[in-house]
């Protein structure tokens, strides 16, 4: 496997998607490889950073909103 | 720190109270599906609608939806999955009517390599599919430094500008967290077909941000 072929298996690898033979060729090549190592390192951060983008409050006015429509709802 | 206590209607596994209650029109249980999910909701009506006001207005039928809809939910899916598709089948309607929405896989589908081929050598050189120059390693505290307010508007920008069968998966999977079977419900798209693009996705991103932390140094 070269690293032109390994990064284009990272999501298939990090979902457990790959075969059982492709995945001991990934890890070989990446127990050989520095620069592919700190390739799948730089994208598990990424996913990581995605990963906390969604931490986001709700504006007061939109919940005190929704909260008067779900009393509406309740009386109807 | 304690993140679910146990009073925690959205804890796991206490779905069928949740659902229960809000039948019962508890208005604890529906503010904090409310606190839970509004955000997200905004954030997935924005992948098909052209203004955060029309997103925010696609997200308030939703939740209208969901309660007149609520006594007829069955718990086939998750509430979650349930949510989130109401919500994208509404915000595609009204993208449509906007004309922001592309039909699902009609571009940017083509092949599209992970990383620039000039990066690898080719045939000929000594280590042909090898890194000419590999990737160096994000240093100092990476986490730190892509969370700062530059970065993530990086991120989002590169988000934004992706097509939107890879914008909507990378949104669902790694800023919303769903599983793959999760999304697939939401978004109709076979895990296979998701995994493609959610690479895309990710390649993108990630390129977007060895540019700049490049750059940064």
């Amino acid at each position: 496997m070269s690293c032109k072929e390994l990064v284009e298996l990272v999501t298939d690898y990090l979902e457990g998607s790959l075969s059982w033979r492709q995945r001991r060729r990934f890890e070989k090549h990446l127990s050989l490889c520095h620069g592919c190592v700190a390739y799948v390192e730089q994208f598990r951060l990424t996913l990581r950073t995605l990963g906390r983008l969604g931490e986001e409050d709700v504006s007061p006015a939109a919940r005190a909103e929704l909260l008067a429509a779900f009393r509406d709802w309740k009386r109807a | 720190m304690d993140l679910h206590p146990p009073s925690d209607p959205l804890a796991e596994g206490r779905e069928e109270e949740l659902v229960a209650a809000l039948k019962a029109g508890d208005e604890a249980a529906f503010a904090a599906l409310v606190d839970r999910y509004q955000a997200s909701l905004v954030r997935l009506a924005r992948m098909y609608v052209r203004d955060r006001t029309t997103a925010e207005e696609v997200a308030q039928e939703t939740w209208l939806a969901v309660l007149n809809g609520i006594d007829r939910f069955e718990g086939r899916s998750s509430l979650k999955t349930w949510l989130f598709r109401i919500l994208v089948n509404r915000a595609k309607t009204r993208g449509q009517r906007e004309a922001r929405s592309v039909p699902f896989s009609s571009i940017g589908d083509g092949d599209e390599p992970a990383v620039d081929p000039e990066r690898f050598q080719g045939e000929g050189e000594p280590h042909p599919g090898g890194w000419r120059q590999p990737p160096a390693r994000w240093d100092g505290d990476p986490e730190e430094r892509l969370l700062a307010g530059e970065t993530r508007a990086l991120i989002l920008d590169t988000i934004e500008q992706l097509p939107p069968n890879q914008r909507a998966v990378i949104t669902l999977r790694d800023i919303e967290g769903l599983s793959s079977e999760e999304a697939r419900n939401v978004l109709d798209v076979s895990e296979t077909n998701q995994r493609v693009l959610l690479h895309r996705a990710r390649s993108k991103v990630r390129r977007a941000l060895e540019a700049y932390l490049g750059e940064a140094k």
